[in-house]
């Protein structure tokens, strides 16, 4: 069976190196003839993943980033090897329950993931987290 | 590379112009100066993102933290040359149930001046 093309980066926990791999994402998404408007949202979504790898996995190690190329869409997973979580038990937010209250304005990363790609999966135990997102190529598939 | 590049007081809004990525280090210089800003009697905001085409959803939540102290003055906060991708993750945050958004600053002074 022929494997798909993947382009893998790995990236030191630095600040703001969430951008390198939105450096790549747009490099695949014109590989992929993807339109400015999916690369914009992959972009957005790795964004977020990257910063919940750096900030709550609480590892000190490396995260890995495979984009997996197909003729139907994008998968991008985002690997830590961090605390892992239970994804069932995040809430998810809503401003108005911020807004005049003690609650944080912080967590809209898993949310702003969800909405901006196809397809969001986790998998995630105590030796890390596999977040792996899709965004097809075709926007009715 | 991210910096406020710009602000000015135009008609009584405050308009504050920012460069680059919008993350924690641009939320938190916005927040200074609309904090300093509030002190002296200002209570609308029109934020140009014109050169600032991405955003991190810690920058935008330190623009939650905004809207509530505005909202205690019965102030505005406003957005104008939003990219696509920063309007729509403001949409899915819920932000532009809070905030006004235009498509230049001219369009957004007219309204709110």
């Amino acid at each position: 069976m022929k494997k798909n093309p993947t382009v893998e980066l790995k990236l030191p926990i630095l600040k703001n190196m969430e951008l390198v791999a939105t450096h790549t994402s747009d490099v695949v998404a014109k590989h992929m003839n993807l339109s400015e408007e999916k690369s914009a949202e992959i972009s957005m979504a790795l964004i977020e993943a990257c910063i919940n790898a750096f900030e709550h996995s609480e590892t000190k190690e490396d995260i890995y980033i495979h984009f997996i190329i197909s003729d139907e869409n994008l998968t991008i997973k985002v690997i830590d090897k961090g605390v892992g979580f239970d994804s069932s038990s995040i809430k998810l937010p809503n401003i108005d329950d911020k807004l005049g209250t003690t609650e944080r304005k912080r967590g809209w990363g898993l949310m702003l993931i969800q909405e901006l790609m196809d397809k969001v999966d986790y998998e995630s135990d105590n030796s890390g987290t596999t977040l792996t997102m899709t965004k097809n190529k075709k926007s009715d598939e | 590379m991210s910096k406020i590049i710009d602000k000015n007081v135009k008609n009584g809004v405050v308009v504050v112009s920012t460069e680059g990525y919008f993350n924690k280090d641009l939320g938190e210089a916005l927040k200074e100066i609309t904090d300093q800003e509030i002190k002296e009697g200002h209570k609308n905001f029109l934020i140009n993102l014109d050169q600032s085409k991405i955003v991190n959803s810690i920058g935008a939540s330190i623009l939650i933290e905004i809207i509530e102290e505005l909202q205690v003055v019965d102030g505005s906060l406003n957005f104008c040359n939003l990219a696509p991708i920063i309007a729509k993750t403001f949409k899915i945050m819920g932000l532009t149930k809070y905030c006004e958004t235009f498509d230049n600053e001219e369009a957004a002074l007219q309204k709110l001046a």
